[in-house]
């Protein structure tokens, strides 16, 4: 299927069409690394490597903005069809995405810049860590998934976020409990609320990439469709 | 190159265009059709809806112009032609004996790729079909002349000079009144044939503007080689390939979600 974008008459078009999904992948490399620093920055004290990641969210910024431009321009010239044309509505919907799990990764980094001035907790945030984690692979599988074309990575983002939802409900409660017994540690337990709460949206944002990605390949819109709908549904078409 | 089954246009097992909904105006039924030895046309079947626009694809030669030309039996004019198979309008047979051809293309009018506007006066073109007919009546002729011209979306253009002579109008204008011509005597289908290629994208998109507002009284089906054409005025599309109909599917779905490959190659671009 991937060479199926290079299959055009027109040499120039399958060049524009490589260009954008490498830049979409640059893109997505870029907001999966700084969701790793902000958590490592977190973790271990580090304001610099914080401070790294709210420099990087500029560029993921502008990386949207160069990317729906690319978009636009071969909408107007090239009017894509079928396949091009879902190729190129799913870039700017994963864009976007892909711009918010940015700002997502910037939102925790700040926070890791407040904490590093205060007590660390006893388990030195490793809940964090470990959601941090799997949004992190969340969304490393949604842009393989991308990048190779497999729209069953759909299925498997879908699973992966309600853990993530049920982990993020599991650590408000945990930080509920800290609020009550802990009442002078108050600010810094509302800050991590905020870096969990940010985890949690990556996760959707991820689930969000693999639905585009079903859209892509397959032309069905699968958005809040459970899990096993979307398996019925790409079942179908085989 | 993409294998296409040989014996059958529409395959049974693929899913079929669901016209339920839809009044049936044109029908083929296992339609073949020979110039000498070219098998031209291969086992077509397809009904298409009344007051919609209904686009045929496909690369040259594909077969798409042969296949429009059926349904006002133009092709009788090439003496190497045989048909087999059904062409039914309202259900009846247009390729039985008796049929009164001429009454046919009175039903069924036509617009060519060039517009062939007669050497007469704006006037005197829309007002031909029906002196022909024999209508006399300057009353008459005036009323229809003015309603066609406005329905075809000349009337504002010309309505000072209806006398002048229809080659004085731009290559757009004259399009539009070989429309005005064709609907002034009423048919029930207007095939188009390629009626924008000689046209700039003004008089392209007046041209299409009309398609759409034609469809509430007339059945359009429109042969086109500028696939965003086909994509913006059809309702429905059917692509053809040597002589196949491949796919036939609602419009929105055939361009963003086409069933068969050979049709994603055809209208993205790719190499068949």
């Amino acid at each position: 299927m991937e060479e199926h974008f290079h299959q055009h008459i027109s040499r120039q078009f399958n060049q524009e069409l490589e260009d954008l999904r490498k830049d979409v992948m640059t893109m997505g490399g870029l907001a999966e690394q700084m969701i790793a620093d902000a958590i490592t920055a977190l973790i271990e004290g580090e304001s610099a490597r914080a401070e790294q990641v709210i420099e990087n969210d500029h560029q993921v910024n502008q990386m949207e903005k160069q990317i729906d431009q690319q978009c636009i321009q071969i909408l107007a010239r090239r009017q894509p069809t079928a396949s091009d044309l879902r190729l190129v509505m799913a870039i700017i919907k994963t864009v976007n995405d892909l711009e918010r799990v940015g700002d997502e990764a910037e939102q925790i980094a700040k926070m890791a810049i407040r904490l590093v001035s205060r007590d660390r907790p006893r388990g030195n945030y490793r809940e964090l860590e470990t959601m941090g984690a799997h949004v992190r692979a969340m969304i490393r599988d949604a842009l393989n998934g991308f990048a190779r074309l497999e729209p069953e990575v759909a299925i498997a983002l879908k699973r992966q976020d309600q853990k993530v939802d049920s982990e993020y409900e599991a650590i408000l409660r945990q930080y509920y409990s800290y609020l009550v017994e802990e009442p002078r540690n108050t600010s810094r337990i509302l800050d991590s609320i905020w870096v969990a709460r940010s985890l949690e949206r990556i996760g959707d944002h991820a689930k969000n990439i693999g639905e585009y990605i079903v859209y892509m390949v397959e032309g069905k819109d699968i958005r809040r469709a459970s899990a096993e709908e979307i398996e019925q549904s790409l079942g179908e078409s085989d | 190159m993409v294998t296409v089954n040989q014996n059958a246009g529409l395959d049974a097992n693929r899913p079929r265009l669901n016209l339920n909904h839809e009044a049936i105006a044109l029908e083929t039924n296992d339609l073949n059709l020979y110039y000498g030895q070219t098998h031209a046309l291969k086992s077509i079947s397809m009904q298409i809806p009344s007051q919609r626009v209904t686009a045929f694809i496909g690369p040259s030669g594909c077969g798409k112009s042969t296949l429009l030309r059926c349904f006002n039996r133009m092709n009788d004019l090439v003496d190497s032609c045989r048909i087999e198979g059904e062409v039914k309008i309202d259900g009846d047979d247009i390729y039985k004996p008796s049929i009164d051809v001429p009454e046919l293309r009175r039903k069924v009018g036509m617009v060519f790729q060039k517009p062939n506007p007669f050497p007469k006066s704006i006037y005197d073109n829309v007002a031909y079909g029906l002196r022909l007919q024999g209508i006399r009546s300057k009353r008459t002729l005036d009323e229809v002349v003015e309603r066609s011209l406005k329905r075809a979306a000349l009337w504002d253009e010309v309505k000072d000079r209806l006398d002048d002579n229809a080659f004085g109008l731009s290559g757009g204008q004259q399009q539009r009144l070989v429309i005005a011509r064709a609907i002034a005597i009423e048919p029930e289908v207007i095939l188009l044939d390629e009626p924008c290629s000689a046209l700039d994208p003004i008089s392209t998109a007046k041209v299409e503007e009309l398609i759409i507002d034609l469809k509430e009284s007339y059945t359009i089906v429109i042969v086109t080689h500028n696939m965003q054409q086909a994509a913006r005025v059809s309702d429905f599309t059917a692509y053809m390939y040597l002589g196949e109909l491949i796919e036939y599917d609602d419009t929105a779905k055939l361009f963003t979600n086409p069933s068969e490959k050979a049709t994603e190659d055809y209208i993205t671009g790719r190499y068949g």
